[in-house]
């Protein structure tokens, strides 16, 4: 074999190799959600962009069905397994009905996770929460505690006295409130998330304590209703009413100053981690296993317990500072 | 006497090939070969076969259901309750699993239950002589309720493994058990419609009911039968749908009853009765899921797809119309 054709032989070979390279630089990664034309998604799409921005080579599809309906989103899923995308981060419509078809998905080599609304695990490699009920529970008490340098008292407005989510919440409170020297929970109460009963449980709360300092609502419901409260009972400013809330529904709140803060998850931030992980996985970078920890770009690492459950991050704070950014978003 | 008249009557019918190439279904089926044109022209990965029979789950559940309104629509009456039936169906299929019945005992309760919703609705219509569009409309909410008072916001899972095969099994290479219970129930409805006495009964019946009665025919027992059909048909997507799924939640199939009537009318099927025919139903079925597969391979968004699909269903009903008013 002459020099120059193996000179020409290599250039070839190296040409065929680099297109190959160049085509499978760009990793499609599918972000899919419950239903398009959702403010909260939407600020998802937007982090999600972020970290392709961020990553280079990543181009984000950002789909979903019209509602939301298991149905659509596996028709959507049929057509991403078609186009052969290299991962799907889903928020899923159903927690079993996905199972089948995200299965195929997995068996025909793309990356599935889930994200704010999970897949059974069967159905994806791993599922990042928002945030997890002991960070949450940190969170409610540690809002309250901000504003309330020389401690006080506080009392809790949560949903019903069934309610999964909130029990767990106040439970994971109750356990750091050593940390917290100063501040005592007098009461809770319960609005049964119904706006006109949480507004008479919040009226009860400040006649029965006086020296109350603070209202907790961990419920998007309570929340407005606490802060209506306070502020038609002349309260504002004496009374700080945090929690978990709605940008949307807690902007008028804020900015008359009825709340100082409050907290809910960051879908921007949700977005670009769920992004992150697919594409770790994706790439090798990273495994799905329990225990492993998956980076996150500014996010930091996500570390996965026996379920392949991951959490994101302390719930996201809103304040004067940045509620008019987000009110617009959900 | 000269000028007496130059009006053409015809002394022979068209010759059915001429009937055949000017046929409703004739320009759907056009319609269908330019958009798998398109296509496969616009994305490298629709002409896969193993994408195309993905796709075909698509439409598969609801054009079963599509072949038995199609003729529920061809009597002047129709069923809106369907897809509350699947829910139905599906409910008693997940708990008598969980109790423990058996696959072909599933599937026995599946068809029974389709069986008995159509029974109630028939019995409603054709026994009581109420108006069909209500009274459906009254089981639309009727059969969905109570799946949801039995699984609240709940879910059964845990379908046993030989379960899984109507939904996702494959009878031969890509071609699965629902598309291919789909080409068989084309078969058979086309022959009952179109080939025996009973299909001749639908078309007199919503061509005029009360000529039908003073013939003879007997109306409310034929109209009980065709909601007895309705209701066995999703029955069947209901264990197709399930099996699919591998679970049922109240929330199953919500939405399908207009996709199914957006199927038969797409189809050619007259909305006030009297005309239509289960090949303009396959088509249809096959024009939807070509479409809405397509749009999905190019990303589009599910609220364009569904201006899409609506714009469709106006472009192809109207178009004939206008047609005929330019021709005249």
């Amino acid at each position: 074999m002459s020099i120059l054709k193996k000179a020409l032989t290599t250039a070839a070979l190296a040409s065929i190799l680099m297109a190959g390279a160049a085509q499978a630089e760009t990793k499609r990664i599918a972000l899919v959600v419950k239903a398009l034309g959702i403010g909260f998604f939407e600020a998802a799409n937007k982090g999600a962009e972020e970290a392709a921005k961020e990553l280079g080579d990543v181009e984000i599809i950002y789909t979903g069905p019209t509602d939301t309906t298991a149905e659509g989103q596996i028709e959507v899923i049929n057509s991403l397994i078609a186009q052969k995308v290299d991962a799907i981060a889903i928020s899923a419509n159903d927690t079993d009905a996905l199972v089948p078809t995200l299965k195929k998905a997995m068996d025909r080599g793309i990356t599935v996770i889930s994200w704010d609304s999970g897949v059974a695990k069967e159905g994806r490699q791993m599922h990042l929460n928002p945030s997890s009920s002991a960070l949450i529970g940190n969170t409610i008490i540690k809002l309250a505690a901000d504003h309330l340098p020389e401690g006080g008292e506080v009392a809790v407005l949560s949903a019903t006295t069934t309610s999964t989510n909130q029990n767990t919440w106040i439970e994971e409170m109750n356990k750091v409130m050593g940390n917290y020297p100063g501040i005592t929970v007098v009461g809770t109460v319960y609005g049964d998330d119904l706006a006109d009963k949480s507004y008479r449980e919040a009226q009860g709360l400040m006649q029965t304590y006086p020296n109350l300092k603070a209202i907790i609502a961990p419920t998007s419901v309570g929340i407005v209703a606490a802060a209506q409260a306070v502020t038609d009972a002349g309260k504002v400013g004496q009374v700080n009413v945090t929690g978990l809330g709605l940008p949307s529904e807690m902007a008028g709140h804020v900015k008359s100053g009825a709340s100082k803060s409050f907290a809910i998850w960051n879908p921007i931030d949700l977005g670009y981690a769920a992004t992150m992980i697919a594409y770790n996985l994706n790439t090798g970078k990273a495994t799905a296993e329990p225990g492993a920890e998956i980076p996150m770009g500014r996010m930091g690492s996500a570390k996965l317990d026996e379920n392949g459950e991951a959490a994101m991050a302390d719930p996201f704070t809103y304040d004067a500072s940045n509620i008019d950014q987000f009110s617009s978003i959900f | 006497m000269t000028s007496l008249s130059t009006r053409h009557i015809p002394d022979r019918l068209q010759s059915p090939m001429t009937r055949a190439t000017r046929s409703w279904e004739a320009l759907l089926l056009l319609v269908a070969i330019a958009i798998f044109i398109a296509n496969s022209l616009a994305s490298p990965y629709f002409l896969d076969p193993w994408n195309l029979s993905d796709a075909s789950f698509n439409f598969t559940e609801k054009a079963l259901i599509a072949f038995a309104m199609a003729m529920l629509v061809i009597a002047g009456e129709i069923d809106l309750s369907v897809a509350s039936i699947i829910a139905l169906c599906s409910t008693v299929m997940g708990a008598a699993m969980m109790a423990g019945v058996p696959v072909w005992g599933l599937v026995a309760l599946g068809l029974g239950t389709g069986l008995a919703c159509g029974a109630f609705n028939g019995l409603l219509v054709a026994g009581f002589g109420l108006p069909s569009i209500v009274v459906t409309i009254g089981t639309m909410s009727l059969f969905r309720g109570l799946s949801f008072i039995a699984l609240g916001d709940g879910a059964y899972t845990g379908y046993p493994a030989g379960f899984a095969w109507f939904g996702q099994g494959y009878v031969w290479w890509v071609f699965s058990f629902e598309l291919v219970l789909f080409v068989v129930m084309a078969l058979l409805f086309s022959i009952l419609l179109h080939r025996t006495n009973f299909g001749r009964l639908v078309y007199v019946i919503g061509n005029n009911a009360t000529a039908a009665r003073f013939s003879g025919v007997r109306v409310d027992r034929v109209r009980f039968i065709l909601f007895l059909l309705t209701g066995l048909m999703s029955g069947i997507a209901a264990i197709c749908l399930t099996s699919r799924l591998g679970s049922t939640r109240p929330s199953i199939a919500t939405g399908f009853e207009l996709e199914v009537v957006t199927m038969v009318v797409l189809g050619g099927v007259s909305i006030l009765g009297g005309s239509g025919s289960i090949p303009g139903v396959v088509i249809a079925a096959l024009v939807m899921g070509l479409v809405t597969f397509g749009l999905g391979l190019l990303n589009v968004p599910g609220i364009v797809m569904s201006i899409i699909v609506g714009a469709l269903l106006i472009g192809v009903i109207a178009l004939p119309r206008l047609w005929a008013m330019w021709r005249r």
